[in-house]
């Protein structure tokens, strides 16, 4: 995207380890975020996103390596004497202060004049849609607003990283997509680095300039939303973003891939011969057509409208089930034939380590 | 709504035996405290006289006595138990209750029991001194002086501390403390800014029942501070029992009873959340 603007790197991770209680969570992890940049941990439940986070805003200490913040070794330096701040997922709110109170505390930590303070409150809570609610109390407000507050209380002490820990979580599907385009103007607005926790991928495609996507304790794949979502290196990032038909394969040749005796046309090379590889092809890139014009026949087995399009289930002919999103419809039963363009098949090696296979999505 | 209503009549008869006991022996023995104290022992007519007796300077020596040795004994519970708390509080969930369950253990052995161990514990040729001669240390004198109450009230009452303020700090969501040091307040900060407004309900309520049963004990200063030393408790037992005198005595507690409501109500008010507290 704006590759200048993301050029100059902030934050660099150089070989981080961290185990509880014998359970490795992290292992050789390396990452580098940069300046300006929305970068997002993407990842089921207990793929080390969160311990990453906490490395960052000083919590945990890794076990080995250190991170590096512009040219300052930091791996060892206390939460409070950091230029970064972070949003808790369950906001974390002083519940014995006022709103002014909260957003108040760590300016009148380092001290700054009461005049400064004031305008920085007035100033935040414009920022976060949330103008005179100065002297209520936090108990007093709902899940969003407390979100709101929580970056607002962050975001006055001018950091120069905030870390988010899915702080959408806790909020209703309507309230999400809001506070997902309100932090996509704050982050535009402030011209800061953020970095998001979460392992919800529609938010992560929707904000992030990077998604780095994580499975236990280990880097998937870093790259642009368009690249994870149409370029995915291994079945687990296919399978965790958004929805996928997957298959075990044979790369015959460059450009001819064999999925259940059923040969594809590709654009993909050097694989080798005969190699098993992974297959992804996404449920929208599936076409159906007369039965005669299809690579292979099929029979309709499922339909469900879903709004934009129909999703529909062909067993085909040779026995691979196929998902597809189509704003044609097909009844149940009908004999199709399905046509994929070589462009829109995805071809990736099978996992090297068997640490890293590809496991079912937990959610 | 109606059927609700009746409901809710039936379920108020579930309380019956409860009111039958608090009428019996909290409300009618109230009541007589309040008429011994207004009433004259010759014949039983209105006077306040039992008020001016109670409080010769022997009586309000006592009452001022009582006051200084409970707040502070309740002092070095509460500078005892905090750090204590804390740590527990910061454990495990299970190794916390463990250790709780052993700090409560002596409270298991009757009160009376405790505080003679303590009396044959300090006495001149007691164990300690004993110990403490055997190495060649000065003895230690504090029995029958106010120092050995203190010790007595601090032993016994202690865990009446601790137990409030844990309760409060496990309930604090620990994101708390990581905020504010994320917002740039060190260890220090952080203690006096979150750790010590939240956990005021605990610190209140743990004042109130170390602070209440110290002022009234007679059983504590009877044992360890000898004959010499009479806190008001020993001064209002003496009425009734030595003295027989029923009236000046009721007086005596009537007054002591609203220093311990006065206390109350400035605890109820300052835990305003209502947690822990005793009202």
């Amino acid at each position: 995207m704006e590759e200048n603007a993301l050029s100059s790197v902030l934050i660099d991770m150089i070989n981080i380890s961290k185990s509880f209680g014998g359970v490795t969570v992290l292992d050789e992890f390396d990452l580098s975020i940069k300046e300006n940049e929305f970068l997002t941990l993407l990842g089921p439940s207990g793929c080390g996103k969160t311990t990453t986070l906490r490395i960052l805003g000083g919590f945990e200490t890794p076990d080995t390596g250190k991170v590096m913040f512009g040219n300052t070794d930091i791996t060892n330096l206390a939460p409070n004497k950091r230029q970064l701040n972070t949003v808790f997922q369950k906001y974390a709110l002083f519940p014995h202060m006022t709103i002014a109170e909260n957003i108040a505390f760590g300016l009148k930590i380092k001290n700054r004049p009461a005049g400064y303070i004031k305008d920085k409150i007035k100033y935040a809570l414009k920022l976060v849609n949330l103008e005179g609610f100065e002297e209520r109390s936090p108990t007093e407000l709902s899940g969003g607003q407390q979100q709101r507050i929580a970056i607002a209380r962050a975001i006055v002490n001018e950091p120069k990283v905030l870390l988010l820990d899915e702080p959408l979580g806790a909020l209703d599907l309507k309230l999400r997509q809001d506070m997902q385009y309100e932090l996509i103007r704050l982050k535009n607005e402030l011209g800061i680095t953020f970095v998001y926790v979460t392992h919800d991928q529609e938010e992560a495609l929707t904000m992030s300039d990077t998604i780095v996507v994580m499975n236990q304790g280990y880097i998937q794949q870093i790259g642009t939303p368009e690249d994870i979502y149409n370029e995915p290196e291994n079945a687990f990032v296919a399978d965790f973003i958004g929805d996928s038909n997957l298959y075990d394969a044979i790369m015959i040749e460059d450009r001819l891939v064999e999925v259940d005796g059923v040969k594809f046309k590709c654009v993909d090379e050097g694989f080798g011969t005969n190699k098993p590889v992974d297959v992804v092809i996404r449920p929208e890139d599936v076409e159906l057509t007369e039965p005669s014009k299809g690579i292979v026949t099929g029979r309709v087995t499922n339909l469900i409208f879903k709004g934009v399009h129909y999703e529909m289930e062909v067993k085909a002919a040779n026995g691979t089930e196929w998902l597809i999103h189509s704003t044609g419809m097909k009844p149940v039963g009908e004999e199709v034939g399905i046509y994929v363009d070589p462009f829109n098949i995805q071809i990736m090696n099978k996992p090297e380590y068997s640490d890293e296979e590809a496991q079912a999505v937990e959610e | 709504m109606r059927r609700l209503r009746r409901l809710k009549n039936k379920r108020a008869w579930l309380a019956a035996p409860y009111g039958v006991w608090a009428a019996g022996f909290i409300i009618i023995p109230l009541i007589m405290i309040i008429y011994f104290a207004f009433t004259s022992d010759e014949g039983g007519a209105f006077t306040l006289a039992n008020f001016s007796e109670a409080f010769t300077g022997e009586t309000v020596k006592a009452l001022w006595l009582s006051i200084l040795l409970a707040a502070v004994s309740t002092a070095i519970c509460l500078v005892m138990a905090y750090p204590l708390a804390m740590i527990l509080a910061e454990r495990k969930r299970g190794a916390g209750g463990l250790i709780i369950l052993i700090f409560i253990l002596p409270m298991w052995m009757n009160f009376l029991l405790r505080t003679f161990a303590w009396q044959t514990l300090l006495e001149k040729n007691g164990v300690i001194n004993s110990i403490l001669s055997f190495l060649g240390l000065p003895s230690l004198n504090i029995i029958n002086t106010p120092w050995a109450i203190i010790l007595g009230m601090v032993y016994n009452f202690l865990p009446f501390m601790v137990l409030p303020i844990y309760n409060v700090l496990i309930k604090i969501d620990k994101e708390v403390f990581e905020a504010a040091r994320d917002l740039g307040a060190g260890p220090w900060q952080t203690f006096r800014k979150i750790t010590v407004p939240l956990s005021v309900p605990g610190i209140v309520s743990g004042i109130t029942m170390v602070f209440i049963p110290a002022l009234t004990t007679f059983v504590i200063s009877d044992l360890l501070g000898g004959s010499k030393i009479l806190l008001i408790g020993n001064v209002i037992e003496q009425e009734f029992k030595q003295l027989n005198n029923w009236n000046v005595g009721s007086a005596m507690s009537l007054v002591l009873m609203i220093f311990i409501v006065i206390s109350m109500v400035v605890s109820a008010k300052t835990d305003k959340d209502g947690e822990g507290s005793l009202l």
